[in-house]
């Protein structure tokens, strides 16, 4: 179909032409938006990572107290 | 720079290709099975084609892809023998330059390249192609001395790379063959003419360039970067 | 560290890639010869630019690590190619769209940069399959530095074979009418280009941040819990 118009005369009309120019434009952006949520899902893994850290680290410092407070029999 | 300290780097470069050579020549089996493929591939191609004779660029076009799967064969092979028997470990222990072990198994590679050439060429003449060689062939012979060594050069660089790695077999084609494309393209443009049967004696020009600076550089290149490669 | 100035350069990516936009649909006029269809060019070719200068950037930075051994320029390497690669998708998708538009087929051959850039991102689509075959960290470093350093240079030379094999014998598809732009389409394809390098740095620098920000939670674990209390990275360019 397209060959046709093509052989004639290289511009498609406008109404044809504005949804490959709406999708090459809408490509762009979602490549963009999909980034955005893989760094999304990064940043709540480290967040994630950060606060068992945090809990790992109390839970050490608590080993280590009651450790320290046991009579040496 | 090295003066009485250990070989020459063109002796080791020499003392490294004449052990290639030896053991290819006593083995006999990287050569010989580049040749079969070469000639096998004509035949696929006689069948994939549906065509009896192939003249002008179709032809220039059949003869690289033969030669550059003939090539892949070579390429493989190269460097096994070197990690498999602990070569690279001699090889940095030794008081050498480290960049003539590339220009020693580029030049190895580019001598497998030829000898494959004064067979599958004249093959190719006789089984697909229309036009006669005898006229083209300076030109002919001197396009594919420049492909050669784009292939040697960019097979040895890829082969060293690739045979540390995991997939050894795979990584070498998929590097090598984009590295390669410019290259390809040259020697089949620059051929193209030359199997038209009346048309010119000699490659054009452009082509010529083209492919010559492709080598310069990346020879320039693979000389640069080869001695990262063998550091343990 | 690569956090700060990111939020200036974030915004300054926001304005710039807004104006561009802008202009591209109420200040650059049609073309004559294509339409409506050729403003797919200011989104495709800064998209393509960017990416080519990335791998070539990516090339420079892994030059660095082979000289100094600072695993710092291996990982910044590392990202530059990866963002490169997007870049060169997005580049690939929207110039088959172009093509589709302005030719009515999704895949040209008679456009060498189209067919240039195909060659160039075969092979940098190796350069992940290479890194994560070889396990010891510093060689894979030494390797991938290697390869982005050959292939940096590989992509000019690339262009100019491609663009002689084709140049004389198709007309350049996805090109403006001689090639000549007028003054008002000029500087909305200069604001669209600026405004894609600037995305490009804003993302590189993104990335970095989020990768050294790992590799610091990581170091913290290791040096209050001790060294086996830190799960080891499987498929990773970091080195710990």
């Amino acid at each position: 179909m397209s060959a046709f118009i093509v052989a004639v005369a290289p511009a498609l009309p406008l109404h044809t032409a504005g949804k490959y120019v709406a999708g090459a434009y809408v490509v762009f952006l979602a490549l963009v938006l999909v980034y955005v949520a893989i760094m999304a899902s990064r940043l709540a893994r480290t967040e994630r990572e950060l606060t068992e850290l945090r809990r790992d680290v109390e839970s050490r410092r608590q080993v280590d107290a009651d450790r320290e407070r046991e009579p040496v029999a | 720079m090295r003066e009485g300290r250990g070989p020459g780097s063109w002796e080791t470069v020499l003392a490294v290709l004449r052990k290639d050579l030896l053991l290819e020549l006593r083995g006999l089996e990287v050569v010989p099975a580049m040749v079969l493929f070469a000639l096998a591939t004509l035949v696929v191609f006689h069948f994939g084609l549906n065509r009896d004779t192939v003249d002008g660029q179709l032809a220039a076009g059949v003869l690289t892809v033969t030669l550059l799967f003939a090539a892949m064969l070579g390429i493989n092979r190269l460097f096994v023998a070197e990690r498999e028997q602990g070569g690279f470990d001699a090889f940095l222990l030794a008081p050498v330059d480290r960049s003539t072990l590339l220009v020693a198994k580029a030049m190895a590679l580019f001598l497998f390249l030829a000898v494959l050439e004064v067979i599958a060429v004249p093959a190719f003449g006789l089984m697909l192609l229309g036009a006669p060689l005898g006229r083209v062939l300076p030109g002919l012979i001197a396009m594919l001395a420049l492909g050669d060594v784009a292939l040697a050069v960019i097979g040895t660089l890829v082969s060293a790379i690739a045979v540390h790695t995991r997939a050894r077999d795979l990584i070498g084609p998929i590097i090598g063959l984009p590295l390669l494309l410019p290259a390809l393209i040259a020697l089949a443009r620059g051929v193209g003419p030359l199997m038209g049967g009346h048309g010119s004696v000699w490659p054009p020009g452009r082509w010529v360039l083209i492919l010559a600076l492709y080598d310069v550089v990346f020879a320039l290149l693979a000389y640069a970067v080869f001695d990262f490669l063998l550091e343990d | 560290m690569y956090g700060r100035g990111l939020r200036g350069l974030a915004i300054a990516t926001v304005l710039t890639i807004t104006a561009a936009f802008a202009l591209v649909f109420f200040y650059a006029p049609l073309d004559a010869d294509q339409g409506f269809v050729q403003k797919i060019f200011y989104v495709h070719v800064p998209l393509a630019i960017t990416a080519l200068c990335g791998f070539v950037f990516g090339g420079l930075l892994g030059g660095l690590y082979l000289r100094t051994g600072d695993r710092k320029w291996d990982i910044r390497s590392y990202v530059a190619i990866h963002m490169a690669l997007i870049f060169g998708v997005g580049t690939l998708i929207t110039g088959g769209i172009w093509a589709k538009a302005s030719w009515g087929h999704w895949w040209v051959w008679s456009d060498p940069t189209l067919t240039s850039f195909l060659i160039v991102m075969l092979l940098f689509a190796t350069y992940q399959p290479l890194r994560f075959s070889i396990e010891d960290p510093e060689r894979q470093s030494r390797y991938a530095s290697v390869f982005a350093v050959v292939a940096g240079a590989f992509v000019p030379l690339n262009f100019i074979a491609v663009r002689a094999a084709q140049g004389y014998v198709h007309p350049r598809v996805l090109t403006l009418t001689g090639g000549n732009l007028p003054g008002s389409m000029r500087l909305t394809f200069l604001i669209s280009l600026v405004g894609m390098a600037l995305l490009y740095v804003t993302l590189w620098k993104y990335e970095m941040a989020a990768k050294a920000t790992r590799m610091q939670v990581r170091a913290l674990r290791r040096t209050l819990l001790g060294e086996d209390s830190v799960a080891p990275l499987k498929r990773s360019a970091a080195p710990s």
